[in-house]
C-alpha cells in the first residue's frame, strides 16, 4: 500500500474548510507515502487536544459525511497517492458499513482504519470490506499479546497501524522505549507493512522508528498544530512534511 | 459480551487487555468469600444497608389509586445509589492492586461515592466532570474536594457528562497500568455494564424481599429513572423473571419535540459510542448531539446496553417526564412526605404520579427513590415553583 521508509501524514478533512483540506492534501503529498484523512467526529475519545480540536473546528463550520468524499473525489483528480480514511465507528455504523465502504471506495480512498472496532467486532466490516475492495487497516497496541497481534495482522489487507504509546494522539518530545520494542515484536510476528503512530512529531524520531522496523511512521498532531496556528499553512506544511520525510536533508 | 445485540467493547485496542484483566479479576473475585465479606461489611457498615422500603401513605391517598412504595436509596452514606457501585468497584481495584481511581460524574453523585470510597480505601482519585456540571453543582464539587479528591473540569464539547467520560477513557488508556476507572452507570464496554448491574442489584433484591414481608405479594410496577441507568437496572434486576411492570422514565427535558431532552430508548437510534452498541442521540450523520435535561445526572446522549435489550425484547418499558414535571413531583414529595427526591428520582416519582391514580386500591407501585434533592437545591430554587 505505501513503500519502506515512507512519512504518513494525517490530516483532518474539512479543518478549517473543504477547500483548504485539498490545498494541504495536495501540499503534502508529494513527500507522502500515504496520507490518514480523519473524519471529524464530535467524540474524538482515541485523539489528544490537538486532533479533538481540529474535529472540532471542521463540524463548527458545517462539515459533513458527504465533505470527505467530495475532498477526496477532487483529489483523485491531481494525484494517485494513497489515501486511508481514519474515522470512528459510529458514522460508519450509522451511514451504514456498505454504504459508507462504497462511496469511500468509488470516490479513491484506498483503505479504511476505524479507531474504535477493534478486530474482534469486525467480521461483517470485513466481509463488506473484502467485497467493496478497500483494504482494512486495524490498530495494534504495545500490550496486544503476540497471538492477538496475529489475528489483527490476518484481518488487515492494507497495513497493520502500531500505537507508540500508552495514550492518545499528540505531539510528545520523546518516544517511551516500549514503542522501539513494540516495533521490533511487532516484525517479527507480521506480514503486513508496518506504520507507527501517536506522539511522533520530530526527524529523528521517525528515523529513530524506521530503524526499528517501521516502514512508515504517522505525524499528526504536530502538523494540525502548524496549520491551525500558521499564517501561511500550506507553505509551512509542505516544509515541515518534507523535513519529516527526510526529503530536504536528502537534497 | 452483549445482551443480544447490545453492549459489546468498541475501543481502541489500547484499551482491550486492560477490560479482558478486569474481566477476569472480576469473575474470580465475585464469587470470593474474602471480598463478598469486606463488601458486605462495608454496605452494612459504612453505607448504611439495607436501606428502607417506606409506603408512602399520604402521596398514595392523595392519588387515590396504587400504593406508592419508595425504596430509600436516598438514605444511603452519600445521599445516592451510586454509593454501592463506587464501594464495590473502588473494592475491586484495591483487590486488583491498583492505587488510583478514576471517575466521570454528572450531577456529582458518583464522583462523591467514588472519592468516599477511595478515601475510606486509602487510594487516590481523580474526578473529571463537565465544566458546565461543576457550575451546576457546586456542593458536590466541594464535597469531592473535602473527601480528598481531584476534581477536573472537562471544558470540550458540551460540557457535560458525555465529555467527563471521553476525558476519563483518555486518562485511563494512558495509566491504566495503575489506575482502575470507575465507571459510574451501566454503561461502557463489557464487562462494565455487568460489573455495575451486579453492585447495584442489592436495590432490587432488598426491595423485593421487602416488599414481599410488608405486603405479602410482589410489586405490579417497578418504576425508576434511566439516565446511564444504574438505580433502573439495580432495582429491576431482581424482578426481570416476575410478573412485573418496570418502566424506566427517561429525561423528556423541555419536550421530546423540542429536541432539548436526554430520552435516548425513546427518541435515539442504535449506534456505537463509549465502547458499546445502544441508543444513542445522534443526527443521522452518526455524530452525537447534545442533550438537556434538568438533571444533571440523567443529562447523558447515551443508555446501558442491558436497557436497550430490556426494551427490545419487551420486558421493560420506558417513557418520559418532562422536567416541569419532574420539579412538579419534588415539590409533591417534599410537601407530602417530607423528602426532598433527588431532580433525577423526582422523574420516577412524576411518572408514578401519572399511573397510580389509574391503577387500583390493592395495586403497588415501587419508586426507586435514587437520591436525596439536597444537592439540586440551587437548581430548585432558580427555576421557582412551578
Amino acid at each position: 500500500m505505501f513503500e519502506g521508509g515512507s512519512l504518513i501524514p494525517y490530516l483532518t478533512a474539512g479543518d478549517p474548510s473543504v477547500e483548504k483540506t485539498l490545498e494541504f492534501l495536495l501540499a503534502v503529498e508529494e513527500f507522502a507515502g500515504l496520507i490518514e484523512l480523519g473524519i471529524p467526529f464530535s467524540d474524538p475519545m482515541a485523539d489528544g487536544k490537538t486532533i479533538q480540536e481540529s474535529h472540532y473546528r471542521a463540524l463548527r463550520n458545517g462539515f459533513k459525511l458527504e465533505d470527505t468524499f467530495r475532498i477526496l473525489r477532487e483529489f483523485r483528480r491531481h494525484s494517485s497517492t494513497p489515501v486511508i480514511l481514519m474515522t470512528y465507528y459510529n458514522p460508519v455504523f450509522r451511514t451504514g458499513v456498505r454504504k459508507f465502504l462504497g462511496e469511500a471506495k468509488a470516490s479513491g480512498a484506498d483503505g479504511i482504519l476505524v479507531v474504535d472496532l477493534p478486530v474482534s467486532h469486525a467480521g461483517e466490516f470485513l466481509d463488506i470490506a473484502s467485497e467493496e475492495g478497500i483494504k482494512t487497516v486495524f490498530l495494534a497496541a504495545p500490550n496486544t499479546p503476540d497471538e492477538r497481534l496475529r489475528e489483527i495482522d490476518k484481518a488487515s489487507t492494507g497495513f497493520v497501524y502500531l500505537i507508540s504509546l500508552y495514550g492518545t494522539t499528540g505531539a510528545r518530545d520523546r518516544l517511551p522505549e516500549t514503542a522501539f520494542e513494540f516495533v521490533r515484536r511487532a516484525r517479527k510476528i507480521c506480514n503486513n507493512k508496518l506504520a507507527v503512530g501517536f506522539g511522533v512529531s520530530r526527524r529523528e524520531q521517525v528515523e529513530e522508528l524506521l530503524r526499528a522496523g517501521a516502514d512508515g511512521v504517522v505525524v499528526g498532531s504536530a502538523l494540525i498544530e502548524l496549520i491551525s496556528r500558521s499564517e501561511n499553512p500550506v507553505e509551512e506544511l509542505r516544509k515541515k512534511v518534507a523535513e519529516l520525510s527526510g526529503y530536504s536533508k536528502a537534497l | 459480551m452483549f445482551f443480544g445485540r447490545f453492549g459489546g467493547q468498541f475501543v481502541p485496542e489500547t484499551l482491550i487487555k486492560p477490560l479482558r484483566e478486569l474481566e477476569k479479576a472480576y469473575k474470580k473475585f465475585k464469587d470470593d468469600p474474602e471480598f463478598n465479606e469486606t463488601l458486605e461489611y462495608y454496605l452494612r457498615n459504612w453505607a448504611g444497608r439495607p436501606t428502607p422500603l417506606y409506603y408512602a401513605e399520604r402521596l398514595s391517598k392523595k392519588l387515590g389509586g396504587a400504593k406508592i412504595y419508595l425504596k430509600r436509596e436516598d438514605l444511603l452514606h452519600g445521599g445516592a445509589h451510586k454509593t454501592n457501585n463506587g464501594i464495590g468497584q473502588a473494592l475491586l481495584a484495591k483487590f486488583m492492586g491498583k492505587e488510583r481511581l478514576i471517575a466521570e460524574t454528572g450531577a456529582g453523585q458518583h464522583g462523591v461515592a467514588t472519592a468516599m470510597a477511595g478515601a475510606l480505601l486509602g487510594m487516590k482519585v481523580d474526578v473529571y466532570m463537565g465544566a458546565e456540571d461543576v457550575e451546576r453543582q457546586k456542593m458536590n464539587v466541594f464535597r469531592m474536594q473535602l473527601l480528598g479528591a481531584r476534581v477536573i473540569p472537562v471544558e470540550s464539547g458540551s460540557r457535560t457528562l458525555k465529555d467527563a467520560i471521553n476525558e476519563a477513557l483518555r486518562d485511563w488508556v494512558a495509566t491504566f497500568e495503575y489506575s482502575h476507572y470507575l465507571i459510574g452507570s451501566v454503561v461502557g464496554p463489557y464487562p462494565y455494564p455487568v460489573i455495575v448491574r451486579d453492585f447495584q442489584s442489592v436495590i432490587g433484591r432488598e426491595a423485593r424481599e421487602q416488599i414481599l414481608e410488608a405486603e405479602g405479594t410482589l410489586p405490579d410496577a417497578v418504576v425508576a429513572c434511566v439516565g446511564g441507568g444504574s438505580n433502573a437496572m439495580g432495582i429491576f434486576y431482581p424482578f426481570v423473571n416476575d410478573k412485573v411492570r418496570l418502566i424506566g422514565v427517561e429525561a423528556g427535558g423541555k419536550g421530546l419535540e423540542t429536541g432539548l431532552h436526554a430520552a435516548s430508548l425513546n427518541a435515539g437510534e442504535l449506534g456505537v459510542f463509549h465502547g458499546m452498541l445502544s441508543y444513542f442521540l445522534q443526527n443521522e450523520e452518526g455524530q452525537i448531539t447534545p442533550t438537556h435535561s434538568v438533571s444533571a445526572g440523567l443529562d447523558y446522549p447515551g443508555v446501558g446496553p442491558e436497557h436497550a435489550y430490556l426494551k427490545d425484547s419487551r420486558r421493560a418499558e420506558y417513557v418520559t417526564v418532562t422536567d416541569e414535571e419532574a420539579l412538579r413531583a419534588f415539590h409533591e414529595l417534599s410537601r407530602t412526605e417530607g423528602i426532598l427526591p433527588a431532580l433525577e428520582s423526582a422523574h420516577a416519582v412524576a411518572y408514578a404520579m401519572k399511573i397510580a391514580p389509574e391503577m387500583d386500591k390493592d395495586e403497588i407501585i415501587i419508586v426507586n427513590l435514587s437520591g436525596r434533592g439536597d444537592k439540586d437545591l440551587d437548581i430548585v430554587r432558580g427555576v421557582g415553583n412551578v
